[in-house]
């Protein structure tokens, strides 16, 4: 066990912040979330500026546009860009923070060097079209599917909670390509692309009031056998690669900014007055902010062995679940802290003068999200009682 | 950075893990009720270098470091190891003869203030002399000037208490820095002793519910009960990282804050020994809440040691006040 960071590390931390320091100001504050056509540019943007800058994919290989950073450089990484309170990661989740990683593991030459580098410079916005009405929580029931027809693929079917459907330009879609196979058999991964005639979207309002997602419906649209990630009829065990990084590593900058944004909570809460002190004079408050803190610090220091394993193996292990299960339920804490603090200015989604309310009472009602996608924590539990624990399995 | 454990680190573990299998199995407590602790179990843990751990080689210790440290208190945790452990590993380098074994010290933590009623001294009977933590300085009180009544009933079976109605004050062997920096390492131990019975408490309720029929099949079957295990695992991780980062930070403080790197594990790995020991009686059923089963021994010996270098709640006020101002 050895926690430091080498010299190198820190020069590489000092360069970052500078950069961060010059450029974050100057992309601005993010548009109206129903301003699609807007945040598709800014979120863009901004990642096309790190790909300039060498700071797109700091662990993605070198060969596709990473960075090709060490473990160490990663987390450095994740640190500084959470406290320089840079873009979040935005409409590019699903390409930088599970598509492109499953591609680098499964993936074909072809897949990489075409894709990876254009999720790099944030070309290509990517969905990502596995839940379907009846198939959430048990993915596998899922039924849309898809059948050879020479080289193409025709695909049918009804997809739902496709987050960012309207603006990506991929889709890492799961169909049936065996329907008389078991359950869990004849699965296939395959890449979308979404300007093919046959998809429809219909976008659905979230708890937020805007429509982040949307249900997708699939009629004989045909995609090209070529772009089938690993075999056919192996898309669970692809599947679950892809499960692994999203539930595994996709939070690691999240869980950094948890901790900056408990630390803005404590200075704010210095300047607000409550019963003719400030709140942060409550005892009984500050108790719960020292909680939450040390549950994120705990989790910071948790993602770190995590990050080290998948430096070691290439993937997150099963232990990820474990990691989302208390990073969602302590997100959820946090913000509704946070809210709570706010006490009557949270009535507000919209920021107030100088009060950062609106903002953390709409990340508050996003953070209920965690807890259902990438699996719910009930499937979690599932996960971590039955492959960790090895207790006995329910009905799949 | 390298988030594994050493070659060394590995050997260190099984080294301790198979020493408190063998001498502090579940079948051995019946007995070891009768005298948890005496010079002769003091002189084993001392043979295995619980106290020398840390002093440097040319003082007779093993050079290891608080993570080390941390790895084999996780250990006794698992075993719910009797004896003041805690103050004879912290005061090795400050007391002749503690590292050897020869001389048993036990302690309290006064820096925030005394508890109501007599001072509630563990294993007084079998103390040599007494450390006391204040917030001016270490204070040593020897064993002879203690006037105190063993209580009859302690809450854990394993860690008998004397209690002192008026502590004398001592002489004082030690400046208000050592204290601080004692009290650091007694809660970084503290909170790795925890983490062991976090994980002790998971495995024995998993395993107890493999084995446990009703509605014809394993009670381990039924969510509600799987659930509960997973999140004792979960507590047990998340408490795991917390503690190792700890350990690493008193080593080197260039890593993080070490004040708030240890307030953090005492937080998380406290809660996480009383959630888990706690669900661990819940999970045994009927069973759990006898004598004979082990859920008790952890559940009472968490709450020993919550109440031992200030609370979980005095941690987390200790997190609050490290928070990062910028
Ligand atoms: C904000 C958001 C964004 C999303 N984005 C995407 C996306 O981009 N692409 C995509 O494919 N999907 C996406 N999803 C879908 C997400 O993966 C599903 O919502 C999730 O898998 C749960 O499925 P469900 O909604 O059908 O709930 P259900 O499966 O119906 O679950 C309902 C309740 O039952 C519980 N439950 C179900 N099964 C069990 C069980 N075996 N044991 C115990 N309890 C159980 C669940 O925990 C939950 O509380 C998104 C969801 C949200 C909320």
């Amino acid at each position: 066990m050895d926690l430091r960071y080498s010299d190198a590390d820190e020069k590489f931390r000092h360069e970052l912040r500078s950069w961060l320091e010059a450029e974050v100001p100057l992309h601005g504050a993010p548009p109206d979330r129903s301003d699609w056509d807007a945040r598709r540019v800014y979120d863009s943007g901004w990642q096309g500026k790190l790909f300039e800058a060498g700071y797109a994919g700091v662990n993605w290989p070198a060969e596709y546009g990473g960075r090709g950073a060490t473990l160490t450089e990663e987390l450095v990484y994740y640190e500084e860009y959470a406290r320089a309170k840079a873009p979040y990661v935005g409409m590019n989740f699903v390409g930088l923070r599970h598509g492109g990683p499953t591609l680098i593991a499964e993936g074909s030459e072809l897949q990489k060097s075409e894709h990876l580098p254009r999720i790099l410079r944030g070309e290509e916005i990517w969905c990502q079209g596995f839940s379907e009405p009846n198939a959430g929580s048990d993915l596998a029931a899922l039924k849309t599917t898809a059948e050879r027809d020479g080289d193409d693929y025709v695909i049918n079917g009804h997809k739902i909670w496709t987050s960012f459907a309207q603006k990506a330009d991929l889709c890492e879609l799961l169909v049936r390509t065996d329907p008389a196979a078991s359950k869990h058999r004849g699965i296939s991964w395959v890449v979308m692309p979404m300007d093919l005639p046959g998809i429809s979207i219909q976008p659905l309002d979230t708890i937020r009031g805007e429509s982040d997602f949307a249900e997708m419906f699939l009629e004989n649209v045909r995609v090209p056998c070529e772009n089938l990630v690993g075999e056919e009829n192996d898309g669970w065990r692809i599947t679950n690669v892809t499960l692994r990084f999203e539930r595994g590593s996709a939070w690691a900058q999240d869980i950094y900014e948890l901790k900056e944004f408990l630390s803005d909570l404590s200075i704010l809460a210095r300047k607000i007055t409550r019963h003719d002190a400030t709140a942060w004079d409550d005892i009984g408050l500050r108790r719960e902010a020292g909680h939450l803190a040390a549950e994120a610090d705990a989790l910071w220091a948790m993602m770190k062995w995590q990050l080290g394993e998948v430096a070691r193996t290439g993937m997150p292990g099963l232990g990820g679940s474990a990691l989302k299960l208390a990073f969602t339920e302590l997100n959820q804490r946090v913000y509704e802290f946070g809210t709570r603090l706010m006490a009557r200015a949270s009535l507000s989604r919209n920021d107030l003068a100088d009060l950062p309310n609106g903002r953390t009472v709409d990340t508050f009602l996003n953070t209920l999200s965690l807890t259902i996608a990438a699996g719910s924590s009930q499937v979690q539990r599932n996960i971590v009682s039955e492959r960790i624990l090895e207790m006995p399995r329910e009905p799949r | 950075m390298e988030f594994q454990f050493s070659d060394d680190q590995m050997a260190l573990q099984e080294g301790i893990r198979t020493f408190c299998e063998g001498r502090f199995p579940f079948d051995a407590i019946p007995e070891l009720e009768k005298e948890p602790f005496n010079r002769g179990i003091q002189g084993e843990l001392a043979e295995m270098g619980i106290f020398a751990l840390r002093l440097p080689e040319e003082q007779g210790g093993l050079g290891l470091g608080m993570a080390d440290a941390a790895i084999v208190f996780a250990e006794l945790g698992r075993r719910v190891v009797p004896g003041p452990v805690i103050w004879g590993n912290v005061l090795a380098g400050l007391i002749d003869g503690v590292a050897t074994g020869e001389v048993i010290v036990g302690g309290l933590d006064h820096t925030l203030g005394t508890s109501p009623g007599p001072a509630m001294v563990e294993h007084g009977s079998q103390l040599d002399a007494l450390i006391v933590l204040r917030k001016d300085g270490i204070h040593r009180i020897e064993a002879s000037a203690l006037d105190g009544e063993r209580v009859k009933d302690p809450l854990d079976p394993l860690t008998p208490i004397l209690g002192v109605p008026s502590l004398p004050a001592g002489e004082r062997i030690a400046d208000a820095d050592t204290a601080s920096r004692v009290r650091l390492e007694a809660t970084t131990l503290t909170s790795a002793f925890f983490l062991g019975i976090a994980e002790s408490t998971q495995e024995y309720a998993v395993a107890y519910a493999k084995g446990r029929e009703q509605f014809d099949r394993p009670i381990a079957g039924f969510q509600a009960i799987k659930h509960m295990a997973a999140d004792m695992y979960v507590k047990q991780e998340v408490a795991r990282a917390a503690v190792y980062a700890a350990g690493c930070s008193v080593d080197d403080p260039e890593i993080g804050d070490p004040i708030r790197a240890v307030a953090s594990a005492r937080v998380v790995a406290g809660e996480a020994a009383m959630h888990n020991s706690r669900k661990c009686v819940q999970i045994y059923g009927g069973m759990g809440f006898t004598w004979e089963m082990p859920p008790h021994y952890y559940l009472k010996r968490t709450w020993v040691l919550e109440n031992a270098f200030g609370t979980g709640e005095d941690a987390a006020e200790t997190v609050a006040d490290h928070i990062r101002l910028v």
